[in-house]
């Protein structure tokens, strides 16, 4: 009980940024009288936020090593764009092969960045500095300034499309996508199977179990809620297709860094880096590839992002990267580092997410939006910030003793 | 004649679910040094916090008089106003500024909103002269030792025209020498009529100046000891603080050093990190039996953290030469995962600065330096490694809730004994224990040295770094005397006392004694 409750309070901002999520989606879907939670819209919003997801968690990575955040994600989605379309559309190269190009040349950019961070001790903020100008000014190269388009159905498939329906002349509940409904149904009762073999071998082993009812809790919030939001899909197209690469994404990426030996290395490093090293961590190589993953990540998005233009644009991905940053920070990860969850960034993604899509449909000019945008990040942030200073046994961090006396002398 | 400058009357102060202070009473006269002591926890911050304003008026029941005032302070700045001064553990000087600058921050000498650095300069020289310091008020302060700065804090305290000096842990970070030299400076300050609080582990310390000692336990006054007439013994003051008797500072082990010898250095030589020309360590060798407890004792820098980091895979240091030998077979340590391979464990001394992940909880801490024991090829088994760390959290005595707790959320004990948990839990055969016991009071370290013995009861060995030498002398089977970077002496646990090792040193400092 004592341990649930400890993890209950390291997790609390989550919670908090879940509950606001909520409270969000309730909010809009009154003021858009509907319009948010109708299908289209929900598959819209997936289509919309689906290259944010995936590079606000190659983001997280790189906060997790130590605050350190990459600014050049915006440039390499264009530049990985252009590649894609020069190769495809300009040389009429196959597509498949095409993308496995591109995602080696993130994984090059990735090793040219996090080598100079890493290895030579540059601070990350200046070498993604360096890396969004010099890969914005390789876009401009690569496409001459122009924008190339329209791409084959073969690559547009691999994010813009839909999963097929595989029973079309069946109609179940009255949905018109069968195979979304019953994929829904499948995934939740498989979460709800392991769920239940988890705990019972936990327990046989005679290990510390959570109560039997925190369980039923579990299992009755998310299971209803899997299949309600692939009962929406069903309603209109089906699943995206991107949902499965964002899906993959989440998954490998949340196993990888709860799960791991690496992942949970990555939280030391951040977290503190002399004790990391004198703990036997690898910190340099730790680092190094955080940066290749960061841009290995943003080359996924750069192909997803340029199939949902449908070209490739030089203008491409601008301010993608706050975009990521501000997910992460709204999903509670640290800006020192060693602190943040996939999870977390999931939802400080959405949030973001559906704030602009909200916005949008409500007809707010996008110049509101930027400013509400900008506030929410900081009110979410000091509202954690502040309600920190007020839990109880909260001890203030020695480092900072003299810093934190003095803030609160001030205020 | 002796007039209370301050009173502390019935003082309580409560945190959500916990009573930090409940009924605290402490008065201190005038020109005194009073000395508050206490295991970790036991209130001395919080009633410093209390006193200097950090917690406001209203906040806490009970009242405060000064110079017979009652006072309501809402901050810091109303304290210093009537002149009470508070130094911390940690010291607040800005490393890139200079020691002039720093003396005057948030004090500064200013005329019409334009700083005076002619009369700054001025004045820090006088109130440097005034604590015994000859720098240039220039010198940027991350130039100066340890040592030097705190005395600067303290002459930063009396150009606040201080009447009331609270020192917390003034010396925790300074060796032997140093730590003498800001006591007599508070005797000194005494003479020219400044009252002094200090708060200190070190009892000897606090038998040497202090006048009165007050004893806090759990929250409450415990004693007010009258230390100027007769001198308290410490066992006396221990006693106060623990509320038992401690007839054993120092627990026995059944003897069993054996013949055997564990880990084996010879010529070791390794260079500093940024100035690769200067020695740090100079050409070392040692050995240490299995179950033995083997001192190494030296002056801040004498270069045994280095010595202890060198050998911990190269974790320190440039061009290290030299062999390292365990178990009689030669070894090739070039990095951190190598040494934690041949079991060897190295506990830092800065258990905040490079041993803990503060932010994360007691379970990831403890199985981070062999992630393989409690892991399938890259796959954590979190039940095992939960498990795991409960074990120790038991064996050790951790006190928490939960092993899912963050280690910040610990005291300073707890914390030491993560810190220990993690790397016993690594297996090592060898530990090389650097300051383990710094910043613990005296039941914890009690329990750490139990620890230690039962470690090498069990045949581990351990060298233990430490700069305090009645805990060498209580702990170790034989000692090395390190100074500047070589060894210059060694002795056995028996023949060994204060005055010897001391003398070695000094005569070695001297030059009268070659390498």
């Amino acid at each position: 009980m004592n341990s649930m409750r400890t993890t209950f309070r390291n997790n609390l901002k989550q919670y908090m940024m879940l509950v606001a999520l909520v409270a969000l989606v309730i909010a809009f879907q009154v003021l858009t009288k509907g319009v948010l939670l109708k299908p289209m819209n929900v598959s819209n919003l997936i289509f919309q936020n689906a290259y944010v997801v995936i590079l606000a968690v190659g983001m997280l990575l790189c906060i997790l090593t130590g605050g350190n955040i990459d600014l050049s994600v915006g440039s390499v989605v264009a530049l990985v764009g252009a590649c894609a379309g020069t190769f495809i559309i300009t040389w009429g190269w196959n597509p498949h092969l095409s993308i496995l190009l591109c995602l080696g040349i993130g994984i090059l950019i990735g090793m040219w960045q996090g080598f100079w961070i890493a290895y030579m001790r540059i601070p990350a903020f200046i070498v993604t500095l360096s890396g969004m100008l010099v890969f914005r000014g390789l876009t401009l190269i690569v496409l001459n300034g122009l924008t190339l388009a329209p791409f084959p159905p073969a690559y547009l498939g691999y994010s813009t499309g839909y999963v097929l329906d595989l029973f079309p002349s069946l109609e179940l509940f009255g949905v018109r996508n069968t195979t979304s409904l019953l994929v829904g149904i499948l995934i939740a009762i498989i979460y709800c199977v392991t769920q239940v073999v988890g705990y019972l071998g936990r327990k046989n082993k005679g290990y510390v179990v959570e109560g039997v009812w925190a369980l039923i809790v579990k299992m009755a919030v998310i299971s209803p809620a899997v299949i309600w939001l692939f009962y929406i899909l069903a309603s209109y197209r089906g699943i995206p297709m991107v949902l499965i690469i964002v899906g993959i994404v989440l998954l490998a990426y949340s196993y990888f860094t709860s799960h791991t030996v690496m992942g949970r290395h990555l939280y030391a490093l951040g977290g503190n880096e002399k004790a990391a090293r004198l703990s036997g961590v690898k910190t340099k190589r730790l680092l190094f590839l955080a940066y290749v993953n960061m841009a290995f990540l943003a080359a996924v998005a750069g192909i997803v992002f340029a199939a949902r233009l449908n070209s490739a644009s030089p203008q491409a991905g601008q301010s993608f990267e706050l975009d990521a940053i501000g997910s992460c920070f709204l999903g509670g990860a640290s800006a020192y580092g060693g602190v943040g969850t996939v999870g977390g960034t999931l939802i400080g993604a959405l949030f973001m997410g559906v704030l602009n899509n909200g916005m949008s449909i409500m007809g707010i000019s996008s110049n509101v939006q930027q400013v509400v945008k900008g506030l929410v990040l900081l009110v979410a942030v000091a509202a954690d910030a502040i309600s920190k200073n007020k839990l109880p046994f909260n001890i203030p961090r020695f480092g900072k003793r003299g810093v934190e006396s003095q803030a609160s002398v001030e205020s | 004649m002796t007039k209370k400058l301050l009173e502390m009357r019935s003082i309580t102060k409560e945190f959500p679910g916990v009573k930090a202070l409940d009924n605290v009473n402490i008065t201190v006269n005038e020109g005194e040094i009073h000395a508050v002591v206490g295991e970790n926890g036991a209130g001395k911050s919080t009633l410093m916090n209390v006193l200097s304003g950090v917690y406001p008026y209203g906040s806490y029941s009970g009242d405060v008089f000064f110079d017979g005032q009652l006072c309501r302070h809402q901050g810091i700045k109303d304290s210093e106003r009537l002149g009470i001064v508070i130094i911390h553990q940690e010291l607040a000087l800005v490393p890139y500024l200079s020691i002039g600058e720093n003396m005057f921050l948030g004090n500064e000498q200013q005329r019409r909103g334009r700083i005076d650095w002619h009369k700054t300069h001025q004045k820090a020289e006088e109130y440097m002269r005034i604590v015994g310091l000859q720098e240039n008020p220039h010198t940027l302060v991350k130039d100066i030792s340890v040592g030097k700065q705190q005395l600067i804090e303290i002459a930063k305290a009396l150009a606040k025209n201080v009447r009331l000096l609270i020192l917390d842990e003034p010396t925790s970070s300074l060796n032997e020498s140093d730590s003498k030299n800001v006591l007599d400076l508070l005797l000194r300050l005494q003479e020219q009529g400044v009252t002094s609080i200090i708060i200190s582990h070190k009892l000897n310390e606090i038998s040497y100046c202090a006048d009165r000692i007050t004893i806090l336990r759990d929250g409450s006054t415990v004693e007010t000891l009258d230390n100027q007439s007769a001198e308290i013994p410490e066992e006396r003051i221990v006693k106060g603080m623990v509320g038992r008797e401690m007839t054993e500072r120092y627990p026995t082990r059944s003897r069993k050093v054996q013949d055997e010898i564990a880990l084996e250095v010879k010529d070791f030589t390794v260079y500093h990190e940024l100035f690769p020309d200067r020695k740090v360590v100079d050409n070392v060798s040692l050995k240490l039996h299995k179950g033995e407890v083997v001192g190494i004792y030296g002056l801040i820098g004498a270069g045994r953290s280095e010595l202890a980091l060198s050998i911990f895979g190269q974790a320190y240091g440039t061009k290290a030469s030299g062999k390292i030998y365990k178990d009689g077979v030669l070894l090739e340590l070039n990095s951190v995962p190598d040494a934690i391979r041949a079991n060897i464990a190295y506990v830092t001394e800065d258990r905040k600065g490079s041993g803990l992940i503060l932010s994360n909880s007691i379970v990831h801490n403890i199985t981070l330096p062999r992630m393989d024991f409690v892991s399938q090829g890259m796959r954590i088994d979190k039940d095992l490694e939960r498990k795991t760390a409960d074990h120790y959290r038991e064996s050790l005595d951790i006190k928490t809730p939960s092993v899912g707790q963050l280690v910040e959320n610990l005291s300073g004990g707890n914390q030491q004994k993560v810190l220990l948990g993690k790397w016993i839990f690594s297996q090592p055969d060898v530990l090389l224990l650097d300051e383990p016991t710094r910043g613990v009071d005296v039941g914890a370290k009690y329990e750490i040295y139990q620890i230690i013995n039962e470690l090498v009861e069990e045949g581990k060995s351990a060298l233990f770094i430490s700069s305090e030498l009645t805990e060498i002398l209580g702990m170790c089977d034989r000692i090395y005397v390190m100074n500047q970077g070589r060894i210059i002496g060694e002795f056995l646990a028996e023949e060994a006392t204060q005055e010897i090792i001391m003398n070695r040193i000094m005569q070695d400092s001297k030059g009268e004694i070659g390498a």
